[in-house]
């Protein structure tokens, strides 16, 4: 027989898996994520036209910037990531969720008044200024309760699955939720300024100076390899192989690069840093993990890619696989481009650019953002039972637009970045800079535009998505000619 | 309980797990993912050897090309230090005008003029000094507290109402209320008329002598002494129209420009002195 045979579940006994939890944060995702995307575009557009900062003090860049970082982060990623852990663990552990309907809506209702407290304390001026770390104590003392649940949820039902083996998938997500509650801990030790007269939503770092900055870049830095990074691989390790029909690639490869990955990964956060205050040599450990991270990196794009062998003909008519595969090669791409980046001589070139942001969204747009839509796509449909998506050809189009959207954002901020950053360090014939800081602000203009018109695209994407899925789950079949049928029945 | 089975597609066996209907192949590592793999662990080796890299009970290892970018900045500026010190020295001893008067030196100090007022002037008076609402043009021959090299240097350095001692400054009166309203409309009119815009009035042209002269001169040309603007050229500083005048005389606007000496060093006030000297207005 063919691959179908080998894809097809033959379980006889299901458990009654919390699918209704799961709808909660598949809704909350779409949500935060077109709030989110909302922010990031009108933040961009702020840089373009500095006037739409409005002359109010709560909607300035230096504080839209942080609700646009964390909501697609936090509240889109996280809520997305939490959502499909809890699907893929009761189902890879043929097990109903461990803690039940109470400790997964605490759990979800929890997290929810986190994004919240969190996000009105920036619009209000409450912040750590910690980047990606920005909510206050009180905020991080809750998200500590939740996440512990979470802990223990997900751990539970893994620790009481009905399979011998624990799926790869899960490995990658526990390894997540660990080591984001590690981080958590470690980057945030404060002491209130209530405690001593001040004022309560005002606290104070233990960490100081450059063991501050080390301690935030080891913090933000995993914050992208096991929020961003890991995580996210666990969704891909799920939806990639369900979506395909197709078992994964290489089990000995998930095994060596989860490892790798896990263990470099956590060395790399001082390529933040380099030719700053940090001693050399922590420099130099920060880059070399990184360039090791590069085939670490890697082997989660190589079983992602490769688990399409035989089914690759399925993209001409799946646009859902489409978001899947496209996001494992952005995947590929940023996670080549990190350690290209981290190499000190390119990074003297352009850390504190446009490249750096750049570089960021071809990862969060390209990899965590499309990944998102490919599982959310996924799972509408299942979680609200129903044949399938209101309209393909609405996913399609999607795709294109936000794809479109994403290569105008990278490609405008590679060139404003390298750009910026040979304009700082060019020097004329007596020795002097050539250029003075507001010249490479008005150079960077029409490249702004061309990134906010690229986030336009991809708002206007995500609209489309929450208007197709709206329709999916009441029910309705967009009346459309199926995706693929110009491609002759030989080719297929 | 493993059930290994051969994939068709690739003719791979499977681990023979199944997780919702999930299975995995048990192809082996990629060579060339393997080899990329050693090839940058050898790199980094090769890179703890030469560099500073790990840490010890004492210090670190120092890597055995004794790099130090601590180091290596105090060499970077030494070197800029010296190769710029005879430039220093000649900008230091000469006054402005001399220096001006010396091609090679008028050309390092536009060089480096133009770079100081980009990064400390241009946020105010616009690039190449081109000026805005409240604050002055500084390419036209229009000067409030003169436009010789000389006047240009002592603005910059001690700034107007500035914080310095030395600073430059004054205060128009406040004339809302000790002159009526249509005394004041009959000065802007008559001020209007000094560069042909207004209607000429005897009467503004009376209060003019009585209250404004003092500072602006009787032929309304103003007064550098004390900063007072000329009114017959028809720039104007805080607004165009007889609006404006009026808005002037009832409650006076008073720019601040920032004391510069020991914010910039004295070569850089010098060079920068330069280049406004040279934008355009320069007597």
């Amino acid at each position: 027989m063919t691959s179908a045979s080998l894809a097809s579940s033959a379980s006889t006994d299901t458990p009654n898996y919390h699918d209704d939890l799961i709808k909660k944060f598949v809704i909350a995702a779409m949500f935060w994520g077109i709030a989110g995307f909302l922010a990031g575009d009108f933040i961009a557009w702020q840089l373009a036209f500095p006037v739409l900062n409005l002359d109010l003090e709560w909607t300035t860049f230096g504080r839209l910037r942080p609700l646009h970082t964390s909501a697609v982060i936090f509240a889109f990623g996280g809520n997305i990531l939490i959502g499909s852990s809890l699907y893929i663990v009761q189902r890879t552990s043929r097990v109903s969720l461990f803690g039940g309907a109470f400790l997964g809506n605490f759990i979800f209702w929890g997290y929810q008044l986190f994004i919240v407290l969190a996000a009105t304390g920036y619009l209000l001026g409450i912040t750590q200024g910690k980047e990606y770390a920005e909510p206050e104590w009180y905020v991080d003392l809750w998200i500590t309760i939740v996440w512990v649940v979470y802990l223990l949820v997900f751990a539970g039902t893994v620790m009481t699955r009905k399979e011998s083996h624990i799926y790869v998938a899960n490995w990658f997500l526990l390894a997540f939720i660990i080591t984001i509650a590690m981080l958590h801990l470690g980057n945030n030790p404060a002491v209130p300024a209530i405690f001593f007269g001040g004022e309560f939503t005002k606290s104070y770092i233990v960490w100081s100076g450059v063991q501050d900055a080390m301690t935030q870049w080891w913090y933000g830095h995993n914050a992208v390899g096991f929020f961003l990074t890991a995580g996210f691989l666990g969704m891909m390790y799920y939806f990639v192989p369900k979506q395909a029909e197709r078992p994964v690639y290489s089990y000995r490869l998930s095994v060596i690069h989860f490892w790798a990955l896990t263990f470099l990964y956590i060395w790399a956060g001082p390529h933040h840093l380099h030719y700053t205050a940090l001693p050399d040599w922590v420099q130099t450990l920060g880059m070399t993990f990184s360039v090791m991270l590069w085939m670490p990196s890697w082997g989660g794009m190589i079983n992602g890619v490769m688990t399409l062998g035989g089914a690759w003909h399925k993209l001409r008519t799946d646009p859902v696989l489409r978001f899947l595969v496209a996001s494992v090669g952005f995947y590929g791409m940023s996670t080549f481009e990190g350690p290209l980046m981290s190499i000190k001589a390119v990074n003297s070139l352009s850390h504190y650019t446009d490249w750096t942001i750049g570089h960021v969204h071809s990862g969060a747009l390209g990899w965590n953002a499309l990944i998102s839509f490919g599982a959310i796509y996924y799972l509408v449909p299942k979680l609200w039972n129903r044949e399938r998506l209101y309209s393909l050809r609405m996913v399609g189009m999607h795709f294109w637009i936000a794809t479109i959207g994403i290569v105008l954002y990278i490609t405008s901020m590679w060139v404003s970045g390298i750009m910026q950053g040979l304009m700082w360090r060019t020097y004329d014939s007596l020795g002097f800079l050539q250029y003075s800081f507001i010249e490479t602000v008005e150079a960077m203009h029409p490249y702004y535009i061309i990134r906010a018109t690229g986030g336009l695209l991809f708002v206007l994407g995500a609209l489309l998505m929450a208007y197709n899925l709206w329709k999916t789950a009441k029910g309705e079949i967009r009346d459309e000619a199926p995706i693929g049928l110009d491609v002759p029945a030989s080719a297929r | 309980m493993a059930n290994i089975e051969k994939d068709a597609v690739t003719g791979t066996n499977t681990t023979g797990h199944e997780w919702d209907g999930i299975k995995e192949l048990n192809t082996p590592l990629p060579r060339w993912w393997l080899w990329t793999f050693y090839a940058t662990i050898i790199f980094a080796i090769g890179y703890w050897v030469a560099m500073p890299s790990w840490p010890t009970l004492s210090g670190y290892a120092q890597g055995q090309l004794g790099y130090s970018s601590r180091a290596n900045l105090v060499e970077d500026m030494k070197a800029q230090k010296m190769e710029r010190a005879s430039w220093q020295q000649k900008f230091a001893s000469m006054d402005t005008a001399d220096i001006a008067k010396d091609g090679t030196l008028l050309n390092y100090a536009m060089a480096g003029g133009k770079l100081v007022f980009a990064d400390n002037c241009a946020p105010c008076h616009g690039s190449q000094g081109s000026g805005g609402p409240g604050y002055p043009v500084l390419a036209d021959d229009d000067w409030l507290w003169g436009g010789s090299l000389e006047a240009i240097e002592a603005t910059i350095r001690f700034g107007i109402r500035g914080a310095h001692g030395d600073t430059r400054t004054s205060e128009m009166p406040v004339f809302g209320g000790d002159l009526s309203a249509d005394q004041i409309a009959a000065v802007a009119d008559h001020v209007l008329s000094l560069s042909g815009a207004g209607s000429a009035n005897a009467d503004g042209a009376a209060i003019f002598v009585e209250q404004c002269a003092a500072c602006h001169g009787e032929d309304g040309k103003g007064l550098r002494d004390f900063g007072a603007p000329n009114l017959t050229d028809g720039i104007w500083l805080y607004g165009t129209g007889r609006d404006a005048v009026i808005a002037q005389m009832n409650k006076p606007k008073h720019g601040v420009m920032p004391t510069w000496e020991g914010r910039l060093d004295d070569v850089s006030i010098k060079q920068v002195a330069i280049y406004v000297h040279t934008l355009g207005g320069g007597e």
